[in-house]
């Protein structure tokens, strides 16, 4: 005698009353703020911000703390939030070089109209664990400049003068939205830019990387990489002119890569571009590596077949919410389909068996039980 | 603008919508059904049937073509404040708006081999519809079905272009009837 | 839920879910790319069928959730409450009493109405996908009606194993055209593809929508020796003793002992209703106490 198993209901009540428990963890530690987390983990903020595609420092603050730190899944929060927010409209291109930097290092000069300036970088820190955090002490102020007015020129402008990079034109046109029209190929460059920036950071680094290695080696030196906050204009139709409604701060960052050139043509060195929210300094010069590697068609260059030129490729890959809803749906109730396999691979075993009748007896122990076991629950 | 072109549309967009996206979707997908739709008042001489259908589809992702007995200032406004739908030529069209005798032969799209779907659907204003007249054939059609048509050799040429063709609804009054290009009309 | 729209969707992506659903139902099994959404659930958790299930449904619908054919698996239960806080829809787990039914890796067992929408949540809508992994390739085969790959990878099946070694989702062509996924069900379930009930396909993460109208003609790929077989365990329901229904296989004990059971739990159930006890079962009062 069999009772049906029931209760499908109950079991996520339980489960989600549970994970809720374990969110908070114990109980006589102080719970986090979300203003502590997006103050003291900015980085993770930021990178839920770029991913997520939205940038908001409190939501994605929350959705870190209701995450319990899992950023896929904070990213995962933040996107289902962003569908359903209206659209007033479209800014105005935002102006990088009218930022206000707080970083900004060049690694093709030594030095240029705004300087070299380090900002607050993990570079040259010792990786040593520092047991005095652990202690949670008052960090001493570190010493101010004045603010430069002026505003920075990109580095990328004084080559341009130099007609030696490739140039760039404008374009008045407004790019694909890759979040309201379904993904067409072959990709524009302003499509699979907008692609790499949500893109999962590990994926674009580990394509930037590959790059690197060899697989469609494209010698990337970072011409240009500044960090700060711009501020966004929209066009008020009603005002006739564009005002402004906030400031982001960005991380932007130009590659400058080995020439092409023709009989005709003298070389021009090429470029790739990175854009990303927050500071994401990885993922701003892994997205310009992998921009430069996909453009080889526009640049007349041969496709290697490595996969950081494979357009399809990379951008039906890079978003982490698309491939961790299907990779952990495996998870969920295959029964059916699994059954159905079950079926098949019992009536090609028998047909097989039957085939080989005479050396039965010899087949593999396990397969043998197996269908012992299954003939005799049929019966 | 006219104040007019301010009222009529859904009262309740999201419930009107609904409803009458259903009736919409089951006319498609059974060739010769009939069925009422309601909601919303265009202004004449668009018909109730046709109005909703654009009220129900369109937006400012598909442009619309007018053809000229339909093409007037008041039905301009209205389609416009309801749905933000862009009015274009024939050959841009996602959603075109006539009589038969209007439609009939304008290069509108018919698809592309790989994008078949890029197609323009037409409403065709109709004196009336019934279940007579022409029969027809194919997919949502059990055996066979018949719908008063404007005429019968070029809905034949249109499914003789399938995979690629355009797609119909009929619309009279409050009634609206559909013809994909699956049909195969006699 | 008083935040969100009805049926959670804003009206411009349900107007746009719906011009796909209508080119799909005018183009039988041609994969309509459409703008699919990130929704509150995970991709490949049934979001296209959940945004196809958004654009179609009305406050007065009853809708029914199955997964593996049983209303009660958890992602049955997670996606029919969604509908029942965001669209105020009545719920059931009647087949008969359901206007719009949305079911993962399965048809249900009673025959469906002219009046009933299924709605099928599809994980990979390209039917040539593992052929051939580019999407640009595949629409072009698609373009060209070039599916001999197809008939090829079927045909490696026969000689290698005697038969075709695809158990579900198992390729159809519809109305003589477009080769077409009807997405991973059994394919004890494909005859009953030609249906009186619209058919709706959602693949929110590859972003396609397909259809397949009333009493189109639906037929699985296969060889004139080697005809397609709709197969089955071999056994009747342990439950409610059927001997037409697709069975679930349940280990019920340490030494692998097994028990079948229909994966259309609402019609195994009616069965027992009606008085119906299989080899293992017990009446149905029994059962509830």
């Amino acid at each position: 005698m069999y009772v049906a198993v029931k209760g499908g209901e109950r079991a996520i009540d339980n489960a989600h009353a549970w994970l809720a428990e374990e969110r908070r963890g114990d109980a006589s530690v102080d719970e986090l703020s979300v203003p502590q987390i997006r103050e003291q983990l900015k980085l993770a903020v930021n990178r839920v911000m770029a991913e997520g595609s939205l940038y908001d420092p409190d939501l994605a603050a929350l959705a870190i703390k209701q995450a319990r730190g899992d950023l896929i899944e904070a990213i995962f929060l933040i996107r289902a939030y962003r569908t359903t927010l209206p659209r007033f409209g479209g800014s105005v291109p935002i102006e990088t070089e009218a930022m206000a930097c707080d970083r900004r290092v060049s690694a093709t000069f030594k030095d240029a109209p705004g300087g070299q300036m380090l900002g607050p970088t993990f570079d040259y820190t010792h990786r040593l664990l520092d047991f005095k955090l652990a202690a949670e002490g008052d960090v001493p102020a570190a010493e101010e400049a004045e603010a430069r007015d002026a505003q920075t020129p990109h580095i990328m402008s004084f080559l341009d003068r130099e007609g030696l990079i490739q140039p760039e034109t404008d374009s008045d046109t407004t790019p694909p939205d890759l979040t309201r029209t379904p993904l067409e190929l072959p990709a524009t460059r302003d499509l699979r830019l907008q692609s790499l920036t949500r893109g999962d950071e590990g994926f674009i680094l580990g394509m930037a990387y590959s790059t690197q290695r060899g697989y469609a080696r494209n010698h990337a030196f970072v011409a240009e990489l500044r960090i700060g906050v711009v501020p966004v204009e929209m066009d008020i139709p009603e005002l006739g002119f564009a005002i402004e409604i906030g400031e982001i701060e960005v991380t932007e960052c130009e590659t400058v890569n080995q020439f092409q050139g023709s009989k005709t043509q003298p070389p021009q060195f090429t470029r790739g571009y990175g854009l990303v929210f927050g500071m994401s300094e990885r993922k701003a010069i892994s997205m310009a590596l992998v921009d430069r590697a996909l453009r080889w068609k526009e640049l007349g260059e041969d496709n290697l077949g490595a996969p950081a030129q494979d357009e399809e490729f990379v951008l039906y890959h890079a978003d982490n919410i698309q491939a961790t809803g299907f990779l952990e749906h495996i998870k969920l109730p295959h029964y059916v389909d699994f059954q159905s396999e079950l079926e098949l691979i019992r009536k090609l075993r028998r047909e097989a068996q039957a085939n080989t009748a005479p050396q039965t007896d010899t087949s593999d122990a396990s397969g043998g039980s197996l269908s012992g076991k299954m003939k005799e629950a049929a019966e | 603008m006219q104040a007019d072109a301010l009222s009529g549309g859904f009262a309740n967009a999201p419930i009107d919508a609904a409803h009458a996206f259903r009736h919409i979707m089951q006319v498609m997908a059974q060739p010769g059904r009939i069925e009422t739709v309601t909601g919303g008042t265009p202004p004449a001489p668009l018909s109730q049937a046709a109005g909703i259908v654009l009220l129900t589809l369109c937006d400012p992702e598909t442009p619309v073509f007018l053809a000229p007995s339909r093409d007037t200032q008041a039905v301009r406004d209205w389609i416009t404040f309801h749905t933000g739908a862009p009015f274009s030529g024939a050959a841009e069209a996602a959603f075109a708006v006539g009589t038969w005798d209007e439609l009939s032969g304008l290069p509108f799209p018919i698809g592309t081999a790989e994008y078949p779907d890029r197609s323009t659907t037409l409403i065709v204003e109709c004196d009336a519809l019934s279940n007579t007249g022409a029969t027809l054939r194919g997919p949502g059609i059990k055996d066979s079905a018949t719908l008063s048509l404007p005429e019968t050799a070029a809905f034949q040429a249109n499914a003789k272009l399938f995979p690629l063709g355009l797609d119909h609804f009929l619309t009279a009054g409050d009634q609206v009837a559909a013809l994909p290009r699956t049909t195969k009309v006699s | 839920m008083t935040d969100y729209n009805f049926a959670y969707l804003d009206e411009q992506t349900k107007r746009m879910i719906r011009r796909a659903i209508l080119k799909g139902l005018a183009i039988p099994g041609y994969q309509v790319p459409f703008a699919s959404r990130e929704m509150p659930m995970p991709y490949g958790w049934g979001t296209g069928g959940v945004q196809v299930s958004a654009a179609v449904l009305m406050p007065e619908d009853t809708f029914k959730v199955i997964d593996q054919g049983a209303d009660d698996t958890t992602n049955a239960v997670s996606i029919r409450r969604f509908f029942q806080k965001t669209a105020g829809v009545a719920v059931t787990e009647a087949t008969a009493k359901a206007s719009v039914i949305q079911t993962r890796h399965r048809i249900p067992e009673e025959d469906l109405r002219e009046d009933q929408i299924l709605v099928y949540q599809v994980p990979i809508p390209e039917p040539l996908r593992f052929l051939e992994p580019s999407e640009v390739e595949t629409r072009k085969m698609h373009s060209l009606e070039e599916y001999g790959l197809m008939h090829v990878k079927l045909y490696e099946d026969i000689s290698q194993h005697g038969a075709i070694a695809t158990a579900y989702a198992y390729p159809v062509k519809v109305e003589g055209r477009y080769v077409m996924d009807p997405s991973p069900i059994p394919k004890f379930d494909n005859p009953k593809l030609e249906m009186a009930a619209i058919q709706l396909f959602g693949a929110g993460r590859e972003q396609r929508i397909y259809a397949v109208p009333p009493y189109s003609k639906v037929v699985s790929l296969d060889f004139e020796d080697f005809p397609f077989e709709a197969s089955k365990a071999d056994h009747p329901c342990d439950l409610c003793g059927a001997t037409d229904s697709y069975l679930d296989e349940l280990i019920v004990d340490d030494d692998g002992g097994r028990l079948f059971m229909c994966s259309d739990t609402d019609y195994c159930q009616g069965r027992r209703a009606a008085g119906h006890v299989g080899a293992q079962g017990v009446p149905i009062e029994e059962d509830a106490a």
